[in-house]
């Protein structure tokens, strides 16, 4: 057991205000099992968070969902969040962001907006989104951004659908004055990882992608900054995920369970403390779910030995449970895994069902758009 | 970029004191940059008003050191922060 003192204290908080979404996309992040509106947390447990997030060492709140405008409280908690101390980020999806919302927030004091896009044209953001007129009113909600100042990022989420019209995406990040475009290739975990046979990209794609990426941040450099997360099943390496586990980030559900990353809930050894019975920092220093994967002592010997073992921390745990079936595997993107063939055949499988054509739309059927258990 | 621009924090860019980590730090969109005593000691003079050459002419007073160096100290730092979009400059 290593000591409180040798734990640094997180940077970044991830509260997902809600699972409720007017959105339904099939690679959405949020776990399978989506949380019922009944068991949110209140705006006054909210805010006891985010003070005692501050008095940790959180600098940044990155306020989501779900949608977080589904949230009544959404101002309440901006406004909150901004008193305590914290740089508020907020991520929505802009759908159902009303014109007198979106100035309330302004005067909230929220620092940063990031804007989803599900796609460039209303036929595919829509089709992808599960709601018809997203993508309309979601450009509606774009400009009035602009008009207020406050900075935005374009968030992409990027599959073999849509990583075709990357060059129109950088255009439209553009268009919008957004200062930041992440271009994040499809992770594959949560409604993702059920829907990855109908979303994983091609190899041509990818290598397209990066050479449209490198050319745009050449010709744009010091007016747009280009993220760029590719798609990792085609990488050598993992990346690093929440660089480190609870090294960086926790992550706060809709009814107040702390998970090092958003994905922790699939590992079925882990359970998880609330902030409703645990202060966040004991969570943090001294909670076994935030123990289990931190340092080195867990990895495999071929990570223990690495010289990328400080780099991405072995990777990925949620995608070693996935892939693997042990959280504590070297995460089997890694070419040192002894597990990669396992990745390997699943592109390779999943590469035949590209061979339909990345352009062409599957029906609906194809995709099983996320969903709650019953209407809430 | 020319020592005459006049660079300033953009909105949702911001210092900030870390009183737990006792170090200053820019907040920035997706970014929490930590910053050494010069680093904060350029970007403390950064007000939208004062040029490169400006600010690099005052610092080099308050530390007794030669401006020219300082100037292209503070011109390689901005640049990288202006990359990064979270300088800006009042021309653009
Ligand atoms: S990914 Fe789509 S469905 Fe999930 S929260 Fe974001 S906008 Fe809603
Ligand atoms: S062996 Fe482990 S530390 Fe090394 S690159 Fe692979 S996952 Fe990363």
């Amino acid at each position: 057991m290593r000591d409180a003192v040798q734990i640094p204290p997180p940077i970044a908080l991830l509260a997902e205000l809600t699972h409720r979404c007017p959105l339904a996309c099939p690679y959405c992040s949020n776990p399978v099992d989506l949380t019922a509106r009944q068991t949110e947390l209140d705006t006054a447990t909210w805010l006891d968070v985010f003070r005692q997030a501050v008095e940790m060492g959180v600098l940044q709140v990155h306020i989501s969902g779900g949608e977080p405008a589904s949230r009544r409280d959404l101002v309440d908690l901006v406004k909150g969040a901004r008193e305590a101390g914290l740089y508020v980020n907020l991520i929505t999806s802009g759908v159902g962001l009303t014109d007198a919302r979106l100035a309330a927030l302004d005067a909230a004091g929220v620092d940063h907006i990031q804007l989803s896009v599900q796609g460039v044209t209303a036929q595919m953001a829509d089709w992808i989104g599960g709601y018809k007129g997203g993508f309309k009113r979601k450009m509606a909600v774009a400009d009035k951004i602009a008009e207020t100042g406050i900075p935005l990022t374009l968030n992409a989420v990027m599959h073999r659908h849509n990583l075709g019209d990357l060059p129109a995406t950088i255009d439209l990040a553009k268009r919008l004055g957004a200062r930041r475009l992440e271009v994040a290739c499809v992770q594959f975990q949560g409604w993702a990882l059920k829907n990855r046979g109908a979303l994983q990209p091609t190899r041509e794609q990818v290598d397209m992608a990066k050479k449209v990426v490198a050319q745009a941040r050449a010709d744009n450099r010091g007016t747009l900054v280009i993220d760029f997360v590719p798609p990792d099943y085609y990488s050598d390496f993992p990346k690093a995920c929440m660089g480190g586990w609870g090294s960086t980030g926790l992550n706060v559900t809709p009814d107040g369970r702390v998970l090092p990353c958003h994905a922790a809930e699939t590992i079925p050894s882990l359970s998880f403390q609330s902030v409703t019975e645990v202060p966040l920092a004991d969570i943090w220093y001294k909670g076994a779910a935030f123990a289990a994967y931190r340092g080195t002592d867990w990895m495999a010997e071929e990570c223990q030995t690495c010289d990328r073992r400080d780099v991405d921390f072995g990777g990925c745990r949620c995608q070693a449970m996935a892939v693997v079936g042990d959280a504590a595997a070297t995460d089997p993107v890694c070419r040192k895994s002894p597990h990669r063939h396992l990745v390997d055949a699943t592109l390779k499988a999943e590469a035949q069902g590209a061979e339909r054509g990345t352009e062409q739309r599957p029906g609906d059927k194809d995709f099983t758009y996320r969903s709650f258990p019953e209407q809430v | 970029m020319t020592r005459t621009r006049i660079p300033v924090l953009p909105r949702g860019v911001r210092l900030h004191f870390d009183k737990v980590r006792g170090k200053n730090v820019l907040l920035a969109p997706e970014r929490a940059l930590f910053l050494d005593d010069i680093g904060h000691a350029i970007l403390s003079e950064v007000d939208g008003q004062r040029s490169v050459a400006q600010i690099a002419r005052h610092l080099a007073a308050v530390y007794n050191a030669p401006e020219d160096a300082i100037a292209g100290d503070i011109t390689e730092f901005i640049d990288d922060l202006a990359d990064k979009r979270v300088i800006g400059f009042t021309d653009a």
